[in-house]
């Protein structure tokens, strides 16, 4: 029954995200703010974790080829799709539910513990429009991350294959650009969107219903981080079936 | 002015407020007082229309806030300022950009207006050169003083109070106690005060109301207050030892 109650409380508040609208000049701040906080502060982790991941992607798949009939092209076709279509899209995603979605829900969660809510709506300000809508706008620019994420973790596996001695660079590159499918990328951009969608609504609702003190708000980060990674995991497996097993 | 009508707020079971009915004065500070769980802030909250009463009215001026839709409800929102009990000044501006914060919302002022207006309000409440400061740098007492420059920076008709004094120290309290009051001379809005501190009450109370159990028990002024027979009133004031301890001074001088 609970469940049922939170599944139609956050449809609820999406709708109110949508419905009267703050004032433009004050969005487009936000916005701006929440694109610094949300999708810059987090280029440096993905950077990271997108190089060396690349790299053991392309280690393991070298050391587990031990037929001399695979081509040695395998190490860089296997990177490009292990990256592209899973570690960039999927795994980024919950990383991020990890940073994005608790940086979300604790900072409109201590909102709300602070009356700063109250504030917004004792004012006649449709708070989850102020608080809901510049993350969403700023989370489409999540992409760009994961394109980042993608080039980032396919050199990552060049460069451990290459001065690992595992490959030769031609050979690499030969399997990056081996049977390539755009649709393949169109999959991957489109799941990401939902993703990014998932990223910025599930962490606010948890923020901004929560009761009670700190506790409650460090309780609400992890309930967020959980929830936002069940769904994206939940997500990624429907959107597979239905976009690439048709 | 604003008058509520037999207004009464359910949560479950439980009936907050029974029945409650009274006229909140313009150009006085009308102070609610009660104990703690005697329905004052879920009153306060009614009235700012945070929370919604299952039955009764409350008028601003002729019109019913459960009669106006919700553009007009945020038309009168506009008209409020609120002093919240923690300040909730938004941690994330400093404090220009805090009390400037209705002004981008709700004017089309420009910015040098705005950082005018900003700079009066602050100096009215004898804060002035923390505009760049965030609210973790400055003390309580200031955070709520900032709170009322914010409230009243675009003129509001309506001022609202949620236990101004607490945390505070006796002066500072004072301090905010006068300033409530002045504002609310100097603009001539409504001003209603929440708190149980009966320093507020003998400072401030141009008009007080006590609540118990969810019920209006008395209303009067804070010369009537000492006057009264109502058990209610006097088991609450002279709950307090320096009241106690007033009361016999005066019965003494009374008998002497």
């Amino acid at each position: 029954m609970k469940y049922l109650h939170d599944i139609g409380s956050y449809f609820l508040m999406l709708k109110k995200v949508f419905a009267s609208f703050t004032k433009t000049s004050v969005l487009k701040h936000m916005i701006f703010k929440d694109i610094d906080d949300l999708i810059i502060s987090s280029l440096g982790i993905v950077a990271f974790i997108s190089f060396f991941v690349g790299g053991v992607v392309s280690i393991q798949t070298a050391l587990n080829m031990d037929n001399p009939i695979v081509p040695d092209t395998l190490i860089g076709f296997a990177t490009r799709q292990s990256v592209i279509l899973e570690f960039a899209p999927t795994f980024i995603s919950i990383i991020m539910a990890g940073k994005v979605g608790s940086f979300i829900t604790s900072s409109i969660g201590s909102m709300r513990v602070t009356e700063q809510i109250d504030a917004l709506e004792v004012m006649g300000i449709n708070s989850l429009n102020y608080l809901v809508f510049p993350k969403i706008v700023a989370l489409m620019f999540y992409p760009f991350v994961i394109v980042l994420s993608m080039f980032l973790g396919v050199f990552g596996g060049w460069v451990a294959a290459v001065y690992g001695g595992f490959s030769s660079s031609a050979d690499f590159i030969a399997g990056v650009q081996e049977d390539f499918i755009p649709y393949q990328l169109f999959y991957a951009f489109f799941k990401t969107f939902i993703f990014a969608f998932i990223l910025a609504t599930v962490p606010s609702w948890q923020g901004y219903y929560m009761k009670g003190g700190s506790l409650e708000v460090g309780k609400a980060s992890t309930n967020s981080f959980v929830w936002t990674s069940v769904l994206i995991i939940a997500a990624n497996y429907i959107i597979t079936q239905l976009l690439l097993s048709a | 002015m604003i008058k509520i009508e037999d207004v009464h707020k359910r949560f479950g079971e439980e009936e907050i407020l029974k029945g409650i009915s009274t006229v909140f004065e313009k150009g006085k500070t009308n102070l609610i007082i009660g104990q703690s769980g005697s329905g004052k802030s879920v009153m306060l909250k009614c009235l700012i229309g945070l929370f919604k009463p299952e039955q009764g009215k409350i008028y601003y001026g002729d019109e019913a806030i459960q009669d106006m839709d919700d553009e007009r409800q945020r038309m009168l929102r506009e008209e409020m300022g609120m002093l919240f009990q923690g300040g909730a000044l938004f941690d994330s501006m400093n404090i220009e950009e805090n009390v400037m914060f209705p002004l981008r919302m709700f004017t089309k002022m420009k910015k040098p207006e705005m950082l005018a207006r900003v700079n009066e309000v602050l100096k009215r409440v004898n804060l002035e050169g923390v505009n760049k400061k965030y609210t973790a740098e400055i003390s309580g007492g200031m955070q709520k003083r900032v709170s009322i420059a914010r409230a009243i920076v675009n003129k509001p008709k309506y001022l609202f109070c949620d236990e101004p004094n607490s945390g505070l120290d006796p002066k500072t309290a004072t301090l905010i106690d006068t300033l409530i009051q002045e504002i609310t001379h100097e603009y001539d809005i409504t001003t209603i005060v929440v708190t149980h501190d009966m320093n507020s009450v003998m400072e401030i109370g141009e008009k007080v109301m006590l609540l118990k159990n969810g019920k209006l028990v008395w209303q009067g002024t804070n010369q009537e207050i000492f006057k009264t027979d109502n058990k209610d009133v006097t088991s609450f004031v002279y709950s307090s030892d320096l009241f106690k301890k007033i009361r016999d001074v005066q019965l003494k001088e009374n008998k002497a």
